[in-house]
């Protein structure tokens, strides 16, 4: 540690930002494919939690980190229809159902996660970029998760495909305007569904990485609000998937600023710097939205900008 | 048609039977999980039950519960009449508790009843202000006060861990970091006959306040119109901004004195148990009790019960302390998939009377 000095802090921060960030891209990457189509899905958080359980249940069983990842993304697209389906009911509001799956997600995951708590499960691998860097903090810093680059590919791969694909288009009409899209024969309810449903397998992956790489284990307090905080993160990277990339690596150095002035020594205010992303979280919400007009490039159809 | 007051009684006859279905469909889900873990769901219902409403001191456990849970619904209940969604309840909760155990301490010496008085005085301000700023970053820079409640709670609760485990630590807390305790004689006491603390008084006089002041009085009404229509409520004139934070303020403060509370009546300072979840569980009463303050009364004490029979679930069938976060979660579910039910009797006894007409293209 003595040898990089305070320079530790700098590229704990980008090693964290690399590491932390992975769940909050595929959160909002999912979240973004769902809003997109008009609807908001406020249980990610829920999702992310039984994903994370699911993940690293599955591979202490099947000794297979990757199949857990995919049982986390079929069971985070489960729960994704769940709310799409409950949502399709007249008169249901889609951010108190979210609200209810965030209970029901975390309740659930803790009452089958509690056999899990104890044993250690194979985790995912990762890439080591820093090989060719003497210093170990480099090294340790430049640790890359495959998931991490497939996350960075999805989200270059959705924002051309909401430009270029039929339905991307599709997608894109239902959530601004779902007369003009009953209008051209589609039906709304079945394209949201299906959205809210790809969104929560993309949550339930970010959840299985949670528990199958960093931080590693399977425990009640795992998540604290990345699933909710992936939503602001949405608003704030206004609904581009390229953006929401820039804006998760943001997040995520926001989130290890507190790890990482503690491994140089600054502890004293250890929980206060845990709360950064948080507070960043709620600046960003106060810097970008304005009561008097609706954020640029926000789907039309969606209750939290109206 | 139907008369004005055969209406009226349809509709609180949906108000009451619709939340009742919801919950009895949940039961039987939740029975069916269970059967499928091979637990027999009588047994679990039985010991939900007898957990929760059969002896004295089960209702005396399950009223100690629903003490905090009538006073977190309402910071559901009374945003939700002015149309704002709240859910940071916990936040506004562990803030007031760590104000009143401040003051609590610091003026210990006082006469108890003075002592008790500045202590909720300090926890329903504490908490008032914290959901206040949700509802005013709301109102004054349309940030969504569901997302940034929750955000405020998550910094509550660190700013409440920092604070605890440092400057406001007691020396003499070893394992468990606390603040220092405001002294046995200051504890809230009993209420007289019964072995449940003055918690639960609190909570049923505030409900019945606030249903009073939301139903009954000018200001719930500006209120209600407020939350119906912001643009109509602003053409008649009414102060719309200060209304709604004022009825997020009202909200945030009963948190904080549930804060305050629990803190005075259960844990003599305040340090982690503080944290029990009572906020989230009060998203769910609101929600069961439509969001009428004085439903909410009933239903926390049925809520209450509920988690007051985990423990017996826990030892009895060796169940996970989750097992009531499962049941609470598919009743929420469940509630809200209701809501699309309602209205539907009125539409089917309109079809009945005049055969429907061709809707106009």
């Amino acid at each position: 540690m003595t040898e990089v000095g305070l320079w530790g802090v700098p590229l704990g921060v980008l090693g964290g930002a690399i590491r932390v960030s992975t769940p909050f891209l595929f959160v909002s990457l999912g979240e973004c494919i769902t809003e997109k189509s008009g609807r908001i899905n406020l249980g990610l958080e829920g999702i992310l939690v039984m994903g994370a359980m699911t993940g690293y249940a599955t591979s202490y069983l099947t000794g297979s980190p990757w199949l857990g990842v995919l049982a986390a993304g079929f069971v985070g697209m489960l729960m994704g229809l769940l709310h799409g389906l409950i949502c399709n009911l007249p008169k249901v509001n889609d951010i108190a159902v979210g609200i209810g799956l965030m209970l029901f997600g975390t309740g659930l995951a803790f009452f089958l996660g509690k056999p899990y708590v104890q044993p250690k499960a194979p985790t995912l691998p990762s890439i080591p970029f820093g090989a060719m860097f003497d210093s170990p903090v480099v090294q340790s810093a430049l640790q890359v998760n495959p998931l991490f680059l497939a996350g960075i590919a999805l989200a270059f791969a959705l924002g051309w495909a909401f430009k270029n694909t039929r339905w991307g288009l599709v997608v894109r009409m239902v959530g601004d305007s779902s007369d003009a899209a009953r209008a051209m024969g589609y039906n709304v309810n079945v394209v949201r569904t299906l959205a809210t449903a790809a969104g929560g397998f993309f949550s339930g992956v970010g959840g299985s990485f949670l528990s199958l790489y960093y931080p590693g284990s399977w425990s009640e307090g795992l998540s604290s609000g990345q699933g909710l905080m992936a939503v602001a993160l949405v608003i704030f990277a206004k609904w581009n998937p390229v953006h929401c990339f820039y804006a998760a690596l943001l997040f995520g150095g926001a989130g290890s600023l507190g790890p990482a002035l503690q491994s140089v020594g600054v502890s004293s205010g250890y929980y206060l710097f845990n709360a950064a992303p948080y507070v960043l979280t709620l600046a960003i919400m106060i810097a970008t939205c304005s009561p008097r007009r609706t954020l640029a490039g926000a789907p039309g159809e969606l209750s939290i900008v109206k | 048609m139907a008369t004005g007051t055969s209406d009226r009684l349809g509709a609180a006859f949906e108000a009451i039977a619709i939340p009742l279905g919801a919950l009895a469909a949940s039961m039987v889900l939740f029975g069916l999980f269970m059967a499928v873990l091979g637990h027999n769901p009588l047994e679990v219902y039985g010991l939900i039950w007898k957990g929760g409403f059969s002896s004295t001191f089960s209702w005396q456990n399950t009223l100690t519960r629903a003490a905090p849970l009538i006073l977190t619904a309402l910071c559901v209940a009374l945003p939700a009449q002015a149309g704002l969604m709240i859910i940071g309840g916990e936040g506004a909760l562990v803030v007031g508790g760590l104000a009143a155990a401040v003051i609590g301490h610091l003026i210990g010496g006082a006469p108890p009843m003075a002592v008790l008085i500045a202590m909720a005085v300090a926890g329903f301000f504490a908490g008032g202000a914290w959901i206040a700023l949700a509802a005013a970053l709301r109102q004054y820079r349309g940030v969504n006060e569901t997302i940034s409640s929750l955000l405020l709670t998550y910094i509550a609760i660190a700013l409440f861990n920092h604070l605890v485990e440092g400057p406001l630590r007691d020396p003499a807390s070893l394992n468990k970091p606390s603040t220092d305790n405001i002294g046995a004689v200051n504890m809230l006491g009993t209420i007289p006959g019964m072995d449940v603390h003055w918690g639960l008084v609190y909570g049923i006089v505030f409900c019945i306040a606030m249903y009073v002041l939301v139903r009954h009085t000018t200001w719930g009404f500006g209120l209600r119109i407020a939350g119906g229509n912001a643009r109509a409520a602003k053409l008649a004139g009414l102060p719309v901004n200060r209304l709604v934070v004022t009825a997020c303020f009202l909200g945030g403060a009963a948190c904080g004195l549930a804060g305050m509370v629990e803190v005075a009546a259960v844990h003599g300072s305040a340090n982690a148990s503080l944290m029990a979840g009572y906020g989230y569980t009060g998203i769910l009463v609101a929600f069961i009790a439509r969001q009428n303050p004085i439903a909410i009364i009933p239903v926390a004490i049925l809520l209450g019960g509920i988690s007051a029979s985990g423990g017996m679930l826990q030892r009895r069938l060796d169940l996970p302390d989750a097992t009531v976060f499962v049941l609470q979660g598919l009743a929420f579910l469940m509630i809200l998939a209701s809501e699309t039910l309602y209205g539907r009797r009125f539409t089917l006894a309109m079809r009945r009377v005049a055969p429907p007409q061709k809707a106009p293209a």
